[in-house]
């Protein structure tokens, strides 16, 4: 099956992210397609490098790096959501005049279209938030 | 406006536009969390992409179209007026749930656009025959 998902809530205060995470790393071994992730509301804030949580703590943000690098996932972070929240790729902190831009790797920053391009063409698009 | 229940979700043709039922199940007061106006803005993006969309507002969601906000006190933008643009991007299908409606004292009049008014059971079925589903 061919699955969008959908995360809503940022790391650590909610286990959204933690939960989708899980839920795609075991739909690729089951053999499902991942056709995209997307961030969306404080779901933005799973895309910032810039996170240090403790050491004995999984670090949401390098999971979700990690687990694009080796599936080859697409993870988009809504361009107007993360403008609010003050996450920027490299040309936006530039078009914005940041002194610093803090997107992790991995991560691609891109507009609400890509959201609904998803659920068009996913088989089932799974959300997952507060 | 349209009140036809929309049918069962049919089959594309081959190389037309895909087109999706969407419905947007909003839920929660319209401040006080963002998930109400940025529900609001995946809604206007939905619509430019022509797809089959409707407005569910149900619980407190219910007061985001409710008439007569004033914002001036807390310091935020009051976009209950961007509900009233929603006929211009042919957004025309918004339900609300009577039982929310009816618990909050509130009548159709309250309301700043013109809904349509399904029974808890009701939204059940509507909801049945959606593709994409965002709750919010």
């Amino acid at each position: 099956m061919k699955l969008g998902i959908l995360v809503n809530e940022g790391p650590y205060q909610h286990q959204a992210s933690d939960t989708a995470y899980q839920f795609t790393k075991a739909a690729l071994a089951k053999g499902h397609e991942i056709f995209r992730i997307f961030f969306y509301n404080d779901g933005v804030n799973n895309g910032t490098r810039l996170g240090v949580p403790p050491q004995d703590d999984r670090n949401v943000t390098k999971l979700w790096s990690e687990l694009a690098a080796e599936h080859d996932l697409d993870l988009v972070v809504c361009i107007a959501a993360a403008q609010r929240r003050g996450i920027l790729d490299a040309s936006e902190a530039k078009r914005h005049g940041k002194d610093s831009s803090n997107l992790a790797p991995g991560f691609r920053i891109s507009g609400l279209g890509q959201l609904i391009e998803a659920g068009i063409q996913a088989d089932r698009l799974v959300v997952f938030g507060d | 406006m349209s009140t036809s229940m929309p049918s069962e979700p049919g089959e594309q043709q081959e190389n037309a536009p895909a087109v999706k039922k969407f419905m947007y199940v909003n839920r929660r007061a319209p401040y006080g969390t963002i998930y109400a106006l940025e529900s609001l803005e995946v809604v206007l993006i939905t619509a430019a992409f022509e797809q089959d969309v409707s407005l569910v507002f149900i619980d407190d969601g219910i007061y985001q179209i409710k008439k007569g906000q004033d914002t001036g006190g807390i310091g935020m933008k009051n976009f209950s007026p961007t509900f009233r643009a929603l006929e211009g991007y042919d957004v025309e299908k918004l339900y609300v749930e009577k039982e929310s409606l009816q618990a909050r004292g509130l009548s159709e009049d309250d309301l700043i656009v013109p809904v349509q008014v399904l029974s808890r059971e009701e939204l059940r079925e509507f909801m049945d025959q959606q593709e994409v589903i965002l709750t919010f």
